[in-house]
């Protein structure tokens, strides 16, 4: 086993990786860029090197600079993680040459799964089933047609040079071929200049199941399969194992066609073959076809090791280390189900935006295995990706485990940063991924019902202006000899405003009340219930107030000193305010200034004072001109009257 | 020593006693909701449409929230001027701003404007005398259109009259207490010297306005037409005059401006007494209402009373054994150590000593002093008088008049004649003065004094031979009662703010505490007694 190794990554996995080490008494080093000083990765490790700024191409994409870091602090291997150089065959090449050695698959598996014609061909060879199509130069309409019949119907014609569905049409009885052939041809040649297409076999109802296989360099297990049909644009959003509706027989088949992909590049340590399954009519030993096969730990594992009870990492050390496989594959079952949901920092109804902020709160559930790299009052930065965790959990069965999940995206608290932890709990509750049901196209077609937020109830508004109030835990008992007290707060979330009237009637007692809406909060043994329910779960960080409940809801609590009422009061007229002489005037009637806009130039006492609008507005009339003299409180400028 | 109470909740009497104190209650209550209202829904809504926040929404949005609001005068003016002006059309209390207790005095604009009536002077200048005693900043929500002029004899010219509001703030800025007035309306007249007077002033803009003589006076003195905005709103004093500081948006943002003012005043409470944990009583305070007698003439023993009002219902009593119609003893409320004297029966010579030594102990020990009122006089007749009572009673009342320490007086049943006095009664100039709602206040009993006044009678009768009979001596009497019945209930004594408001006497221990708080703000000094007849 390694002494000490370099883990060549940040965030979640890095922390993840070192939590095994430890657990088998590897030292770790930690790189780091400038933005991840105070990270939490940094703090795990035993020792950490800044090896760059922020951006990943100067710093961890700088594979020479941290060998050399390796080199210095005398780790002897490197582990990748994910993601940045762990899929890089050249950087492979260099740690190796340095001597060290690179916690992964060689570099010739990577360059072989690294193309992706050439490793369907080697896969093809290897008997691994590949998506049947004619990708072929001759463009013979009856060519065509008779791959099409070889690789049965429904297919789907698109055009080489396609993008956007132009030149693409689907096609499921061969009668339809050679019209739709002509039409997405005719197509294809107007928007691209190009006619030619290529055929493949339509999937109608696509899923994405992966095998988890680990090798030796010779030869490979399979530790079954993971789901991941649940996507957004290739993102995938909640992973599960095993897949729902496996069989034994697709499993063993599925199993063994990713060991044979495995043991056909030789590889050696994690790594994932990803097939396309035809889930139209259940899962069938001839509907999958290989993708492609990523050759490291993927963000996923967590959901193999806990139906597994395999830590991957330890794996990947051990084998890396010379070791053989820890277990063969009669030695390796499953036990039950589990979901992995991965939390972001996005702006769900904008279009998955991904959105920075300090995480001014941060608190996980219990009773689920949370994978992170940030910590309360950590950034999340506009320069990585920006997970905030992998939540997993792991229950006897899979309608056991999804219930787990709903629970656990309901108790986990961010507040700081928008995330879509409302859509990943809308997805917990998605009939159809409930039994089962799952394949690519889910998120797509019901995506408008699952980024559906509601916005915040009156029990929601009334937790956060009790909070805003600082009400929730007072310091005083809000005694008054008769008669309660109105408190006024006003809220923003999402750019609405809305004004709260929280009637005291003692600590334990409030009446808050929206226009003609009312909720009463009570306090019962420390507990707030709002309108009988139990009150939803708040944190403030300054003026921001994140309620818990939907995806993390936040106000802003509007301060009214944030105001200055003198500005632009009585600023109709830009006076001289002092004798002195006009050096420049830059306003002209008609036309329309801002608040701060440089009007004209006075110089006076030896100096020039830069005369501004004091408001919005449209020069009505300019009352001097340069190199005029004048006295105090001469009017220069005068806007036009304000509309009330 | 822990006080052992008798009280039997389940008996006659306790249920009896309970109805008698919520009915006493009740009326309270409904006294202080009717204040509350102000001028009524009109008005109200009128003041809701110009924008601005009602009086005590201003109160409340200036105090931290959830901090608690000691209201002074609460049902003053209450049967007054033909009830034209709830809680003397201003609110006026003690309340924390940024962990600071300071002095609240907001004008009720939906009261006639406002307008100062002898009450609203009286009530403003309590809290002002608060305030300075307390060593207590003042804020000042003005919103007023000055003095009420059909009532203008009795605010103007007197000592105690509308001047004297000024006067106090100079004095009290000179000695160091801030004064803060944020101008939500109109500031006419004698009014404008409120914010002209403070250290700090904040008006709203477009709706605070400032002027010794409004737009209609100016008019008519001189022919000049101009605005009340032009004249002295917001704009004007804050860039022109400067005779207000800041600028406000609105209501909130003003109420805002003069928290930061008091955030920024860097005082710090002076180190006063030695605080302790506190310590919840061993009673419910709920039970007060059930063991104090709702009728003032059964009596019982104040202990009850004080062991729900205590730390722990612990009670050091002092001389026990030694003229004990007054209760004397140490005990600590919500941590703050204090010196309890309190009746039980009529004082003797014995007990006004013991009571003249016990103000002598707290003051030397600089223990604040706690006054449970529930006297009916000090013990008449040959064999008191020959013995000197005037003389042992005069040392009570020397000790109490000139005592540095402060004093909170509760009325938690009679309060009559120099017992009144001897228990640091109004004149003594208690830091507070609270009343229960079966409590009662006059010279002496109803009866008492129509007793007196047909005996002068019959006198004079039968001087001429005549004859009275008993027939005649009732009807003649009926009206000096019925007098003195009306006089001496606590919302006629507390709408002339002869004391600082009637309490639910279950708050007792907070009430006591506030004004504990409240009075410590200020150090206390050392005693200079007066000469003790001895």
């Amino acid at each position: 086993m390694f002494k000490k190794i370099l883990i060549a990554n940040r965030g979640e996995i890095a922390c993840r990786v070192m939590d095994t080490a430890r657990k088998l008494g590897v030292a770790t080093v930690a790189v780091y860029s400038d933005a991840d000083a105070n990270s939490r990765h940094v703090k795990l490790a035993d020792e950490a090197v800044h090896i760059g700024p922020p951006q990943p191409a100067e710093s961890y994409l700088l594979g020479d600079r941290i060998i050399q870091v390796a080199l210095e602090t005398g780790a002897q291997g490197i582990h990748p993680g994910y993601g940045f150089l762990s899929e890089n065959p050249d950087f492979v090449d260099a740690v190796e040459q340095a001597g060290l050695t690179f916690i992964g698959p060689s570099a010739d598996a990577i360059r072989k799964m690294g193309l992706k014609d050439a490793a369907k061909k080697l896969m093809v060879e290897a008997g691994v089933p590949v998506v049947p199509g004619y990708h072929g130069e001759d463009q013979d309409p009856a060519l065509l047609a008779s791959e099409a019949e070889k690789m049965g119907y429904p297919v789907l014609i698109k055009a080489v040079a396609g993008g956007g569905g132009k030149g693409m049409r689907r096609v499921d009885d061969p009668k339809d071929f050679a019209d739709a052939l002509a039409s997405a041809q005719g197509e294809a040649q107007t928007a691209f200049g190009n006619a030619d297409v290529l055929v493949e076999k339509y999937i109608l109802s696509p899923r994405h199941i992966e095998v988890q296989v680990f090798g030796d360099g010779t030869h490979a297990v399979h530790l079954f399969e993971r789901d991941c049909s649940l996507q957004r644009r290739h993102q995938k959003v909640i992973e599960e194992a095993p897949a729902p509706g496996m069989t034994e027989e697709v499993r063993e088949a599925m199993g063994m066609a990713g060991v044979r992909a495995a043991e056909a590049i030789g590889y050696k340590g994690a790594g994932t073959v990803e097939f396309i399954v035809d889930g139209a009519n259940g899962l069938r030993t001839d509907g999958f076809w290989f993708m492609e096969m990523n050759t490291r730990l993927q963000v996923e594992h967590p959901v193999t090791e806990e139906i597994t009870g395999v830590d991957l990492v330890e794996w990947q050390l051990r084998v890396a280390s010379g070791e053989g496989l820890p277990k063969q594959q009669d030695e390796l079952s499953i036990n039950g189900h589990a979901f992995e949901a991965r939390l972001y920092a996005e702006d769900v109804p904008k279009g998955f935006l991904p959105a920075t902020g300090t995480l001014t709160h941060l608190k996980f559930p219990e009773g689920a295995r949370a994978d992170t790299g940030v910590r309360a009052g950590d950034t999340i930065s506009p320069f990585y990706d920006p997970m905030i965790a992998k939540l997993t959990v792991h229950a006897a069965t899979r309608s056991a485990a999804l219930r787990m999940m709903s629970t656990a995206l309901a108790h986990t608290e961010v507040a700081g940063s928008v995330t879509n932890l409302a859509f990943l709990g809308a997805l917990t509750r998605h009939d159809g991924f409930a039994v089962g049901d799952v394949d690519t196209g889910l998120i797509d077609r019901d995506l408008d019902a699952l980024i559906d937020e509601p916005g915040p109830t009156m029990s929601d508004i009334g937790a956060a202006a009790l909070c805003a109030l600082d009400l929730l835990k007072p310091k005083g008992n809000g005694f008054t000899l008769w008669g309660g007290l109105n408190h006024f707060v006003t809220l923003t979330h999402a750019d609405e405003s809305v004004d709260v009237v929280v009637t005291s009637r003692g600590a334990d007692h409030h009446i808050i009340t929206v226009g003609e809406e009312q909720i009463e909060a009570t306090r019962i043994h420390g507990q707030w219930k709002m309108g009988g329910d139990r009150g939803p779960r708040v944190a403030k960080a300054g003026n921001v107030v994140t309620v818990f409940a939907q995806s993390g809801l936040e106000f802003h609590v509007v301060d009214p000193l944030d105001q200055d009422a003198g500005a632009g009061a009585g600023a109709g007229v830009i006076e001289a305010p002092m004798p002195g002489l006009v050096k420049a005037v830059f306003a002209e009637a008609g036309q329309e200034v801002k608040q701060g806009d440089r009007l004209a130039i006075l110089e006076a006492m030896k100096m020039e004072h830069s005369l501004e609008a004091a408001r919005d507005g449209v020069v009505a009339e300019v009352l001097c001109a340069a190199g005029d003299q004048v006295e105090a409180g001469a009017p220069l400028v005068r806007l036009e009257e304000e509309d009330e | 020593m822990k006080l052992n109470s008798q009280a039997m909740p389940g008996s006659e009497a306790y249920k009896a006693n309970r109805d008698g104190h919520l009915e006493a209650l009740d009326v309270a209550a409904a006294a202080a909701e009717k204040a509350m209202q102000g001028g009524g829904e009109r008005s109200r809504d009128r003041h809701l449409s110009r924008g601005k926040m009602l009086p005590r929404d201003r109160v409340s949005n200036l105090l931290d929230p959830g901090s608690p609001f000691l209201e002074i005068g609460a049902t003053a003016a209450h049967g007054m001027y033909d009830d034209a002006a709830p809680c003397a059309g201003v609110i006026a209390g003690i309340g924390q701003v940024h962990g600071q207790e300071v002095m609240i005095v907001c004008n009720d604009a939906t009261v006639k404007g406002g307008t100062y009536y002898p009450m609203t002077v009286k009530k403003h200048l309590r809290a002002q005398e608060i305030a300075e005693e307390c060593n207590l900043p003042c804020i000042y929500l003005v919103d007023s259109g000055g003095a009420n002029l059909p009532n203008q004899d009795e605010v103007f010219p007197d000592r105690d009259h509308f001047g004297r509001i000024f006067y106090n703030q100079a004095r009290m800025s000179a000695k160091g207490i801030p004064q803060i007035a944020v101008v939500m309306g109109s500031c006419t007249a004698g009014g404008a010297y409120v914010p002209a007077m403070s250290d700090v002033t904040i008006i709203v803009k477009e709706q605070g306005t400032i002027f010794l003589a409004g737009p209609p006076l100016v008019k008519a003195a001189t022919g000049e037409v101009v605005s009340a905005e032009d004249l002295g709103g917001g704009d004007v004093h804050t860039r022109l005059s400067g005779v207000a500081d800041y600028l406000a948006e609105d209501d909130a943002h003003a109420l805002a401006l003069a928290r930061r003012a008091v955030e920024s005043l860097n005082r710090e409470k002076p180190f006063t007494v030695k605080w302790q944990e506190p310590e919840e009583p061993l009673y419910d305070a709920e039970e007060l209402l059930g063991v104090v007698p709702a009728d003032l003439k059964t009596p019982y023993d104040i202990r009850e009373v004080i062991a729900r009002i205590v730390d722990g219902s612990r009670f050091d009593e002092f001389k026990p054994r030694f003229g004990e119609t007054i209760v004397c003893g140490f005990a600590h409320l919500m941590g703050c150590p204090i010196g309890i004297i309190a009746n039980n029966g009529v004082i003797f010579s014995e007990a006004a000593q013991k009571a003249a030594h016990f103000v002598e102990l707290c003051s030397q020990r600089k223990i604040p002093l706690v006054f449970l009122q529930n006297i009916t006089g000090f013990m008449v007749g040959r064999k008191y008088e020959n013995e000197g009572i005037a003389r042992h009673g005069a040392k009570m009342v020397t000790a109490v008049a000139t005592t540095s320490v402060p004093k909170v007086t509760m009325v938690v049943g009679g309060s009559y004649g120099a017992g009144n006095y001897g228990m640091a009664g109004r004149a003594y100039q208690p830091r507070f003065m609270w009343t229960w709602p079966n409590s009662r206040i006059s010279v002496m009993g109803g009866e008492q004094a129509a007793g007196v006044l047909a005996t002068v009678k019959r006198d004079g009768i039968e001087r001429k031979g005549g004859e009275w009979s008993a027939e005649e001596e009732a009807a003649f009497k009926q009206p000096t009662i019925d007098m003195f019945e009306e006089q001496s209930h606590p919302l006629y004594a507390s709408a002339r703010l002869w004391d600082d408001g009637v309490i639910d006497p279950r708050k007792s221990r907070e009430v006591l505490y506030l004004s504990l708080l409240a009075a410590l703000n200020a150090p206390i000094e050392d005693t200079k007694f007066g000469v003790f007849r001895m």
